[in-house]
């Protein structure tokens, strides 16, 4: 495969996650929980949209939109009935919370649909190739990864800048009691940016099964991908995970194709190799510890 | 109400005559239970002690030294492989495999506890995270290890076969005596460590590392140390695993297993060996026993199959276990979170204190 073929891909695949790692980030922001649920919640979602299209033939648009209204409503039951009732919960034990959501809805999955892998098609074939520059070959699917991220990033940045919602996501990212006191609903705000990231973490996640497959569990080594992204990125900043995202998807993609078998472990030798340098991410500010 | 007056009475095993009355009750039944128990029961048993011996040392790791961990799979792989590979390969005794194995384990977690020194809260649970599936995917790719077919345990001889001393133990209740034994050994061993130098600076440095540092314990050696020693406790478990299966592959140490064992420590209640011990019985039998089987309890296996073919698929249907594990899992810890020795500290409080 020629080099620039395997750029290609690469980034697109990149994009993938660095949207994905984008969905982490954003829950991470405000309320400082790592959402190991975002796999499946996204794969949850992505099976209604397949649900409706091949039982019901409802058109892919209607499914997409239906989906991204579900994942919505599914964020904010599981900020509701899951994360608020626990009192003052420690690190571990909001890992232990969303693990257990990550549980929960893999076994809903499992039992609805079953393990069995199934193809899920969107109208981006990455069959379709277009080629721009005389041998410089680039996927439709790749186009349109291209496109929705770039969609998906520039909405964000006007929407954390100028709207009243972002704005308030802000300021409860920055000190979530002095956001209370000028009259902030904060509980209000965790509901809205577990909404938000699981609107994205289910587009990246029809991206990704229209080029992998669909079954319960296809989720899970782009999700620690998109975390290592996210890791790369500082677990903070917008452009550094986007930034993670590329560069994950490049090493995998060029260390894949010299090493197919090794592939899946990339993520972890970066993760690990990262934060061994760099222990809270490459584009962090440092970390200052209060005593 | 627990007051210790001097040293002695704190480092002392048995606090009072009331613990060790109970301690030897439930010695003796256990000793007692192969009489009664069928073959199954006795693999669940066994099964039950592996995860007791491994959620007793990731005690050590997660409840005293307060790091996270969710790649303890991956050392229980090591301790499986391991032993397996030293008694078919090199033919060693049982015994010294065993205990070989598990220094490699612990050498292993002695590596993994380096970059541990500098990370902390969700960058540590993702590094461990990725060593657990990184060990998983090396084993499925070297030939040695059996690849992604697995391995096949040899028969359980733990006479030294060398000197003519064969002692081979076939049956499952067998295997329960010699695990029984073993998990009591180590359970003596984690009540003994934490009333050591060591366990207090495992302590001192869950409390506070930094304040740990201040008071002159080398936050390099005892960190390194609980991962090593929570390492050493997965590979005998693991070793002893391998025989309980008879036969494993890579998958088998998924991360699911991972989470598993932490669901157990967290369950169990963090920093109580006791509650370590609970956390496991409990979470095994319901795991590999209630929610594999749901569809033959009485009513409710008949409602969920019902249930299934109505709106979901009955194929579908063994995943009930992971529901049922990740409901267990979110309300411990909105309903209790200091687990089943939290709540039975405060029922022993009510009680002490009554009528007040």
């Amino acid at each position: 495969m020629p080099f620039g073929q395997l750029l290609i891909e690469g980034l697109a695949m990149g994009a993938c996650y660095g949207l994905f790692g984008l969905a982490v980030v954003i829950i991470y922001r405000t309320s400082e929980v790592i959402n190991f649920a975002a796999g499946t919640m996204a794969v949850f979602s992505t099976y209604i949209a397949f649900h409706m299209i091949t039982f019901y033939g409802h058109p892919f648009w209607l499914a997409f939109f239906f989906a991204l209204v579900f994942a919505a409503l599914l964020g904010m039951f599981v900020e509701f009935f899951f994360l608020r009732p626990a009192k003052n919960p420690t690190l571990l034990g909001l890992i232990v919370i969303t693990i257990g959501v990550q549980l929960l809805f893999g076994g809903l999955v499992c039992w609805k649909w079953t393990a069995d892998q199934q193809a899920f098609t969107i109208p981006f074939s990455y069959q379709v190739i277009y080629e721009p520059l005389p041998g410089v070959f680039i996927s439709q699917w790749a186009v349109a990864v291209f496109v929705i991220a770039a969609v998906i990033v520039t909405l964000l940045f006007f929407f954390f800048k100028y709207t009243k919602l972002g704005t308030a996501m802000r300021a409860t990212q920055q000190n979530k009691h002095a956001a209370k006191i000028v009259g902030i609903k904060t509980d209000r705000i965790f509901a809205f940016s577990w909404a938000f990231s699981s609107v994205i973490g289910v587009t990246a996640a029809m991206l990704i099964s229209s080029r992998t497959i669909l079954d319960p569990e296809f989720m899970m080594e782009p999700f620690l991908r998109a975390f290592a992204a996210a890791v790369l990125g500082g677990l903070m900043s917008v452009p550094g995970v986007l930034l993670g995202g590329g560069i994950m998807g490049l090493i995998e993609n060029f260390f894949g194709y010299a090493m197919p078998a090794w592939k899946p472990i990339t993520a972890f030798v970066v993760i690990v190799l990262v934060l061994c340098v760099r222990p809270s991410g490459l584009f962090a500010k440092h970390y200052v510890k209060k005593v | 109400m627990d007051m210790k007056r001097d040293y002695y009475e704190d480092i002392e095993l048995f606090s009072s005559g009331t613990i060790l009355f109970w301690t030897v009750v439930l010695l003796v039944a256990l000793f007692a239970a192969p009489l009664i128990l069928s073959n199954y029961h006795a693999y669940l048993f066994n099964l039950i002690m592996v995860h007791v011996i491994v959620a007793v040392g990731l005690n050590i790791l997660v409840g005293s030294t307060g790091q996270i961990a969710l790649g303890h799979a991956g050392f229980f792989a090591i301790g499986a492989y391991a032993t397996v590979l030293l008694m078919t390969e090199l033919s060693i005794p049982f015994f010294a495999a065993l205990i070989i194995a598990a220094f490699i384990s612990a050498f292993f977690g002695f590596i993994l506890g380096l970059p541990a020194l500098r990370l902390e809260g969700p960058y540590l649970a993702i590094a461990t995270l990725a060593f657990g599936l990184a060990i998983m995917h090396i084993i499925g790719h070297v030939e040695l290890f059996g690849g992604r077919q697995g391995l096949m345990a040899p028969a359980l001889n733990i006479g030294i076969p060398q000197l003519g001393l064969d002692w081979e133990i076939c049956s499952e209740k067998g295997k329960y005596y010699l695990i029984l034994s073993i998990t009591i050994l180590m359970t003596l061993f984690a009540v003994n460590i934490l009333k050591t130098k060591a366990g207090r600076a495992f302590v001192a440095i869950r409390d506070s590392d930094i304040a740990a540092e201040v008071i002159g314990i080398n936050l390099t050696i005892y960190k390194t140390l609980a991962f090593a020693v929570s390492a050493f406790y997965a590979g005998v478990a693991g070793g002893l695993f391998a025989f309980v299966l008879g036969f494993f592959d890579p998958f088998t140490f998924h991360l699911i297993l991972s989470i598993i064992f932490l669901v157990m420590v967290v369950v169990g209640g963090l920093g109580s060996v006791m509650g370590s011990i609970t956390g496991a019985v409990l979470i095994t039998y319901l795991m590999y026993d209630l929610f594999k089987n749901v569809d033959e309890i009485p009513v409710v296996g008949d409602l969920m199959v019902a249930v299934s073919e109505q709106w979901l698929t009955v194929t579908g249907m063994d995943n009930f276990s992971m529901i049922g594990l990740g409901l267990v899992m979110i309300g411990i810890i909105i309903f209790e979170p200091l687990g089943i020795f939290g709540a039975w500290i405060r029922v022993k409080k009510y009680w002490k204190t009554w009528p007040f």
